[in-house]
């Protein structure tokens, strides 16, 4: 019964992605760092609430990729980016664009946890309070109450909102990062190696998560750890030496991917 | 045998230390070198240390010991009449006999008879080789004169023997320890060890001998001024008494010159402080990295200008420059072209010292606030924070406790600086509110109680190290505040 149904779930997932708009698509991306070239004519096309998974080997590009999603890489002296990105339709490097505006839409949680030194209430409710998101203390109490709820990680810490956030524990820090992003109500959510800092079980929590924040938003994930993208991903991008390699079903990438390179990546032959 | 010769002997033996030494090494690794404890340069080097060491130390010794031996024994000798005058006069006598027993090595035997049999032409005789003498010296110190002449060459002989015996000693009988199981390389680095520890111990015992005068030469201050008179004192007025005269021994209040020593310094933060702070934050965080790369530099090179150049600056330009704008101000004001700010005023004076504390603002503040990890930046630009807001409400709040840490230790420069204040506030200590008007600060004061010929036992001197003993304490204990702030600070990030 329980197997029907979610055979019978995910048959509706399949069709809902065939019809679905693509949330973000990069049409030949090319990345500078001065005069390194890091990325190489990157097409990818980004599914509307769907997980998808950088894999490579690291130094392929999969943390420049991501970072051209919200234009992170403005803030590296030096980044040049080409090609196009487009959000919704809209390209998110035409000049019209305000950079402040598309990084509210397309929030980033990093690879380290970097709350902010303050209370774990005022991390929260950083994003919001410099998009004007809550007109009253109590809209304000709100959004931060979905967010740490959506992050999981209310019931930890619903006695000590006003304690640092710096005082938790990797992974709870790591969930009160996802929870900042989240309060800002974004549409897709970057996410580098978000538990390569992180123990097992703390790991296994931001995986299940991920899955939860999927109903709501477009996950991007980088993951250098197979068996999490596997895990956690509908859609797998394979880059090597800055190139997209394959872009497909994550399990069809894992069992039958088309690239020889996927394949010899995922037998753990090279990485 | 002199001082230099002796030194590139014992230094020679250190060399010759080390090629054998290394070379024993080497033969007794038989083409082996693991069957050695060290590499060969490790036994080199400590039979060099081993020779050298202990020889300088005697040396040191010997050149610190001997002078005061030998004076001690010639004063032992003196006739019992000049034993009875007064310290000071003993004082000079045994000066002119250094003096003639300098002149005679110089001398022919023939020389020296004449002037062991006749003291009367001494003066001439030694004008003749190059010795000044004040007067005539008395048939005594010639006597004595070349008592010490003998005892001096003695003592430098001894002084060579024993040094390089000791020299070659040191080098012989750790020569003889070379054996393949000697930790040579743990003895080396435990000397370099000691010789790191010596360094920085000198710092710690000069500071703590500095205070430890200035507080017996305050303690004697206190004993004719009361310390409450001195510290809730508001008049300072040390009327210098002609020596010997008693009864006006002056008024010494510390707090005029406390409170112009805060009013100046609180001006000097108030330029000192925006300004480099915003140049701080321009330079971490929007300057491209050529511009950093130029100005940084530059502002730290502007950190090493001697304050006198700024005394200059506030004394020749700021001053009269702001004694006319005040002039015209007021003519235009009232139509009495009458300066209302005094060429020497606390403004110029806080003004100039401000100019010379904005690169120390900027430079520390700077360094604190590009040591602000980068992942906080990230963290709340990636949340659509504009880089202004980011500063704002991230970057300085986290760097805050050592920004305000930076603060206190420019502040405790302030509270220290003297030449700008002379040139520009002046010396006059009074009490007052008005900006305009001169102030004088705690170091002018001590320069002010030192300078001159004067003794060292009036409480019109002695009063020089209550007040620097009090500036000691004071900017002791802002640095320490400071230290411990920019500690905990750390602290947040490891
Ligand atoms: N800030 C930077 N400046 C210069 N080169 C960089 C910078 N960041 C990344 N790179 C280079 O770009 C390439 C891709 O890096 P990255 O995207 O971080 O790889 P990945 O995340 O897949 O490990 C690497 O060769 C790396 O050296
Ligand atoms: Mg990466």
């Amino acid at each position: 019964m329980n197997i029907m149904s979610e055979t019978a779930a995910e048959k509706v997932l399949e069709k809902k992605m065939n019809e679905i708009s693509y949330k973000m698509i990069g049409e030949a991306v090319s990345v500078y760092y001065g005069d390194k070239r890091a990325l190489y004519d990157v097409g990818l096309k980004v599914r509307e609430n769907t997980v998808t998974a950088l894999i490579g080997p690291s130094g392929c590009g999969k943390s420049t990729f991501l970072r051209t999603l919200n234009r992170m890489n403005d803030t590296i002296e030096g980044c040049r980016v080409t090609g196009r990105i487009v959000l919704d339709g809209d390209d998110i490097y035409d000049p019209s664009i305000d950079v402040v505006e598309l990084r509210a839409r397309v929030g980033m949680v990093f690879q380290k946890p970097n709350p902010f030194p303050k209370s774990i209430y005022e991390n929260v409710s950083y994003g919001p309070r410099i998009h004007g998101l809550a007109r009253t203390k109590a809209d304000m109490d709100a959004v931060v109450e979905t967010s740490l709820q959506r992050a999981g990680l209310w019931n930890e810490v619903k006695d000590r909102l006003h304690e640092s956030g710096t005082g938790l524990s990797g992974g709870q820090q790591q969930r009160l990062c996802i929870a900042r992003a989240v309060a800002v109500s974004p549409e897709v959510i970057l996410m580098d190696e978000p538990c390569s800092a992180l123990d097992p079980i703390a790991t296994a929590k931001i995986e299940e998560l991920i899955h939860e924040l999927r109903a709501n938003f477009t996950i991007v994930i980088v993951t250098h750890s197979m068996q999490q993208a596997a895990r956690v991903s509908q859609r797998t991008a394979m880059f090597h030496l800055g190139n997209l390699v394959e872009e497909n079903d994550t399990d069809k990438m894992f069992t039958n991917p088309d690239d020889q390179r996927t394949q010899d990546y995922i037998m753990g032959r090279f990485g | 045998m002199s001082m230099s010769l002796l030194l590139l002997i014992v230094a020679a033996i250190g060399v010759a230390g080390y090629l054998a030494g290394s070379w024993r090494a080497r033969g007794l690794a038989g083409g082996k070198l693991s069957n050695l404890h060290s590499r060969p340069g490790y036994y080199g080097s400590f039979v060099a240390i081993c020779a050298m060491i202990p020889a300088l130390l005697l040396l040191l010794a010997w050149s610190i010991a001997s002078p005061i031996y030998i004076q001690s024994t010639i004063r032992a000798g003196f006739p019992e009449s000049v034993k009875m005058q007064p310290e000071a006069t003993q004082n000079l006598s045994y000066n002119m006999i250094s003096a003639i027993a300098r002149g005679l090595p110089r001398m022919t035997q023939e020389e020296r008879r004449a002037l062991a049999e006749d003291g009367a032409s001494a003066r001439t005789l030694l004008a003749a080789k190059g010795v000044p003498l004040a007067s005539e010296p008395e048939p005594y110190m010639v006597q004595s004169a070349q008592d010490l002449d003998r005892a001096t060459v003695a003592s430098s002989l001894w002084r060579a023997v024993l040094v390089i015996a000791a020299a070659a000693a040191g080098a012989f009988l750790s020569f003889r320890l070379i054996a393949p199981r000697l930790r040579a390389r743990n003895r080396v680095e435990g000397v370099m060890l000691g010789g790191l520890v010596a360094a920085s111990s000198i710092a710690i015992l000069t500071t703590v001998g500095i205070v430890a005068s200035m507080l017996t030469e305050a303690a004697h201050f206190f004993n004719s001024v009361p310390a409450w008179e001195f510290f809730f004192g508001t008049v300072w007025d040390p009327r210098f008494a002609a020596a010997g005269a008693t009864g006006s021994s002056g008024q010494f209040g510390l707090v005029p010159l406390l409170a112009g020593t805060l009013y100046i310094g609180f001006v000097a933060m108030l330029v000192a402080v925006p300004v480099g702070l915003f140049a701080a934050v321009y330079m971490s965080e929007y300057a491209s990295r050529g511009f950093r790369s130029v100005v940084k530099p530059l502002l730290e090179v502007l950190a090493g200008i001697p304050t006198i150049v700024y005394g200059f600056f506030a004394m020749a330009t700021v001053g009269p420059f702001l004694r006319d704008i005040s002039a015209q101000i007021s003519g235009l004001a009232t139509g009495n072209y009458a300066s209302f700010i005094q060429a020497q005023s606390v403004l110029t004076a806080g003004f100039v010292m401000g100019i010379m504390l904005i690169p120390y603002v900027s430079s520390l503040s700077d360094d604190i606030i590009t040591a602000v990890p980068r992942a906080l930046r990230d963290g709340s630009l990636g949340l659509g924070a504009t880089r202004s807001e980011t500063i704002k409400k991230v970057v300085l709040p986290a760097a805050l406790p050592g920004i305000v840490g930076a603060l206190l230790m420019t502040a405790s420069r302030a509270i220290g600086e003297t030449m700008i204040v002379v040139l520009a506030a002046g010396v006059a200590a009074r009490m007052q509110l008005n900006p305009f008007e001169p102030m004088t600060t705690v170091t002018v004061k001590i320069v002010n109680q030192l300078t001159g010929d004067l003794e060292f036992t009036s409480p019109q001197t002695l009063v020089a190290f209550a007040l620097g003993i009090t500036l000691f304490v004071i900017t002791l204990c802002l640095n320490i505040y400071a230290l411990y702030i920019v500690r905990k600070y750390r602290e947040q990030y490891e």
